[in-house]
């Protein structure tokens, strides 16, 4: 079945990674992009994904928060934060904030486990 | 005038090294977390091109006080001086975070060049180390040397007429807000390298994305 997944970061260059990584692993899901938090929201409210991807350190709102939000739009939607940034604080905070968090530089294991373990958990509930 | 980044640096191009010294100040945030056991926070990097001068006039608009930096020199394909900065009231404070709190101020006064060298070298190696694996090129890294005082003395990489008087000055800030301690990561490059890194970043992308530069 055909999912959406939204890609949020500032940087060109790594939704240009996480969409070739995406591609490979699911070729048929449609993908959306954001450069920023309010891209981001308002592609989230106009077409809702089932996934989203998204950077934490961004000019302006960060990952963190911006999960926060989504989760509240839709508790349903399943959403990473992708850092470079590691520290247990930054880690603990995404858990909280009901997201997965994936290290930078992202593999396609770590996104492929992600995918899996997420697209269970929606079948489930 | 000078010229922008992104004259010497296409836009894509200057994205991708914002996004590699991202990962190098993540990984050295990650490293100076366990050492002061206290989340780290970072800003976005900023990229620019400046005057040797600019750079100096740069730093002393963001600290008024005097400084205190740690600073390693780095050779190879691209050469240049990456540093560890903040205010020298600060210093005594992060020496306190590192090796602990049950010092007393004496022996942390007796420890700090060393605690200072050693916090600059594990932060500033984990940074270009990262950057240097992410760029598939090794760098000659220098030993750490404390430098106490006011900006000109953080940037006497090489002799202008060598090289031209124009820098890439890369900085971001860092926090530890628990210890209510802030400074900067810097790093400055002369020109002849970043034509070298502009190579390499185009590299970095085709490996990153899988196709040629965009």
């Amino acid at each position: 079945m055909s999912r959406k997944v939204l890609i949020v970061d500032d940087s060109k260059l790594a939704r240009m990674a996480v969409m070739r990584l995406l591609s490979e692993l699911r070729s048929g899901w449609s993908t959306e992009e954001a450069a920023n938090a309010d891209q981001a929201l308002a592609s989230f409210k106009q077409s809702p994904p089932d996934f989203v991807l998204l950077d934490f350190n961004m000019p302006g709102k960060d990952g963190l928060a911006l999960a926060e939000e989504f989760r509240s739009l839709n508790p349903a939607v399943s959403v990473a934060v992708i850092s470079a940034n590691h520290q247990v604080e930054v880690v603990n905070r995404a858990r909280a904030a009901g997201a997965a968090f994936l290290p930078k530089p992202l593999t396609q294991k770590m996104l492929g486990d992600f995918l899996n373990a997420a697209h269970t958990s929606q079948v489930d509930n | 005038m000078e010229p922008l980044p992104s004259v010497v640096l296409s836009e894509f191009e200057l994205d991708a090294l914002t996004e590699l010294v991202n990962l190098g100040v993540s990984s050295a945030a990650f490293s100076l977390r366990e050492m002061v056991r206290e989340e780290v926070v970072l800003s976005v990097p900023k990229v620019t091109i400046v005057t040797r001068e600019e750079a100096i006039k740069n730093l002393g608009e963001r600290e008024a006080t005097k400084l205190v930096g740690v600073h390693q020199n780095f050779e190879g394909d691209i050469n240049g001086r990456a540093l560890l900065i903040f205010p020298e009231t600060k210093s005594i404070e992060l020496v306190r975070a590192v090796v602990g709190g049950n010092l007393s101020l004496e022996d942390i006064f007796e420890l700090e060049q060393e605690a200072l060298a050693e916090t600059g070298n594990v932060l500033l190696n984990g940074c270009l180390g990262t950057i240097a694996n992410q760029l598939g090129r090794s760098l000659r890294i220098s030993l750490p040397e404390v430098v106490y005082g006011e900006g000109h003395e953080f940037f006497k990489v090489t002799s202008p007429s060598q090289t031209g008087d124009r820098v890439l000055f890369i900085y971001i800030n860092f926090a530890v807000r628990k210890r209510d301690l802030q400074g900067y990561i810097a790093m400055l490059l002369d020109m002849p390298s970043l034509m070298v890194l502009k190579q390499l970043i185009v590299s970095f992308i085709e490996r990153t994305t899988g196709s040629a530069s965009v």
